[in-house]
């Protein structure tokens, strides 16, 4: 056994993260605190439109459910989503890459580029929103850019991080510049390029919430937008559970990619 | 220098067509408008509206919201690194709660504590807190175990212990965790300028030109927003590096 094997079990007492003891205190905390807050409502403590029965909350999320309106809502989002992440991945790669390979092409697209991800996501909207309409090219453009920068950044550090060697094996093997690429660089800057995705994503599926907020008329966003106006609380908090629930999802659904994509690599 | 000119090229050229598309009238002026037209905007702006007003403002919410945050941040993630029971306890909740977009809680937080200052504020502190939070408690949890032997040895009480060994060895995770709440600070306190439009800001600005149909006013402001986020984050990492210049030697 390595020191650092030593170590590591040390550090978790020889506890496994998922024990029952481990589930049941982390469950403490939510449980105690939907506790107080049916207590609260039973009580009367704070008017309904403040903070509704978690009863109410659950309720309306079920309603939402059984009309189809949560699934159809999931989906519209869902949907905008993967279309504008496509389209930023696939810009973000082509321009990481080319920065990656060809200084040439760093010195001029970066600095623009650069400029270009200053400005955070939520600043383009109204500018883009003057541009092409509140339709749904605004949201795709919004979600694409929102991707685009982090796999560009991510892509171009990974393309320059592929060890020297590698390549000249390749060289070694002949291989032309798209065999370079495809059989070598592409396979070995898999580990950040899967890091610029998964934030990629995560940024996209933000960048969904904030022009849905702002200019929709349906979608996650939309309804928590229509909750607020007519006041339903219950509906909020069903539409807040649903984002985090499937941002939550979409992470883990790359973290799994990546983790598929890595099984060549030596442990 | 052929670097500089070649980064300097694109820009340029795109400068250059805007400039001759909105002279030769190819595209709608209200769409792009000339340069000296946005130049001519942050001048009255400046001279008639305040803009430099609406910028302190922005600001100074940004700061309060930010400086709450990370202290609200180091202290939670202090705690959450250094004792096993509360992190047991709370950490999976928070980890839970995080999962949620952060703009996702402003319709809550709006009728929670309306639309106003506080409510302003209340969402750029739970902005800033977040990442404080999570590098703090990576931080100190990350204490190299040849270390904790070492205060182990010394017999290190517990205070001896955060002050010399956990603080120290967690202060760059500390760093990065508070770098991210600048930025995330700043992108929030804009946010909080759209969807909660009571009062002075540049959020508030770029709402109001986009709903008068006024690009040049929503361009400025979108400059003005890149450039402070761009100077937050150059001066974050200055000071980053000075403080954890000890860390080089």
């Amino acid at each position: 056994m390595s020191v650092a094997q030593l170590a590591v079990t040390r550090r978790g007492d020889g506890r496994s993260e998922a024990q029952p003891p481990t589930v049941a205190l982390a469950l403490l905390l939510p449980l105690a605190l939907l506790g107080l807050w049916a207590l609260s409502a039973h009580q009367g403590w704070l008017p309904v439109q403040i903070l509704p029965a978690p009863s109410e909350a659950l309720g309306a999320l079920w309603e939402l459910a059984k009309t189809g309106d949560l699934l159809r809502d999931t989906s519209i989002s869902l949907l905008r989503v993967v279309e504008g992440f496509a389209a930023g991945c696939v810009l973000g790669l082509l321009l990481g890459i080319a920065m990656g390979l060809s200084p040439t092409v760093e010195d001029y697209a970066k600095p623009l580029f650069t400029a270009f991800a200053q400005v955070p996501t939520l600043g383009w909207i109204p500018l883009l929103m003057l541009l092409v309409g509140i339709g749904e090219a605004l949201k795709i453009i919004v979600i694409a850019k929102a991707a685009f920068v982090p796999i560009a950044l991510n892509t171009m550090a990974g393309v320059r991080a592929v060890p020297k060697h590698y390549a000249e094996v390749g060289a070694v093997f002949r291989f032309t510049r798209w065999q370079t690429l495809t059989k070598v660089v592409l396979p070995a800057s898999v580990p950040p390029v899967f890091t610029g995705m998964r934030y990629g994503l995560t940024h996209s599926w933000n960048a969904l919430v904030a022009v849905e907020l702002l200019a929709s008329a349906e979608g996650l966003g939309y309804l928590l937008v229509w909750g607020r106006q007519m006041f339903w609380l219950d509906t909020m908090m069903g539409a807040m559970v649903i984002i985090g629930l499937v941002g939550f999802l979409l992470d883990r659904l790359m973290a799994g990619a990546e983790r598929h994509l890595q099984r060549w690599r030596p442990a | 220098m052929t670097r500089t000119l070649r980064g300097l090229a694109l820009p340029l050229l795109l400068l250059a067509c805007w400039q001759a598309a909105s002279h030769f009238g190819l595209v709608d002026r209200r769409i792009l408008p000339p340069l000296e037209r946005v130049a001519h905007t942050a001048i009255d702006q400046v001279v008639n509206h305040g803009l430099l007003g609406h910028l302190a403002i922005s600001l100074l919410r940004d700061m309060v919201g930010f400086v709450l945050g990370a202290m609200l941040g180091l202290l939670t993630g202090a705690l959450l690194g250094l004792f096993r029971t509360i992190d047991l306890l709370v950490f999976p909740s928070f980890n839970g709660l995080r999962q949620i977009a952060i703009l996702a809680w402003i319709p809550l937080i709006s009728i929670w504590f309306g639309i106003g200052e506080t409510a302003k504020v209340v969402f750029i502190t739970a902005a800033a807190f977040i990442p404080v939070v999570l590098n703090t408690y990576e931080g100190f949890r990350s204490a190299p175990d040849s270390l904790v032997e070492v205060a182990r040895a010394f017999t290190f009480t517990r205070w001896q212990a955060i002050t010399r060994l956990y603080l120290p060895s967690a202060l760059p995770s500390i760093a990065t965790g508070v770098h991210l709440a600048l930025i995330y600070s700043w992108v929030a306190s804009i946010g909080s300028e759209y969807f909660m439009t009571v009062g002075p800001g540049i959020g508030g600005m770029i709402i109001a030109g986009r709903e008068r149909f006024e690009m040049d006013l929503v361009m400025l402001g979108i400059l003005i927003l890149g450039l402070v986020g761009f100077l937050i984050n150059r001066s974050a990492s200055l000071v980053e590096a000075r403080l954890l210049r000890w860390q080089q030697a």
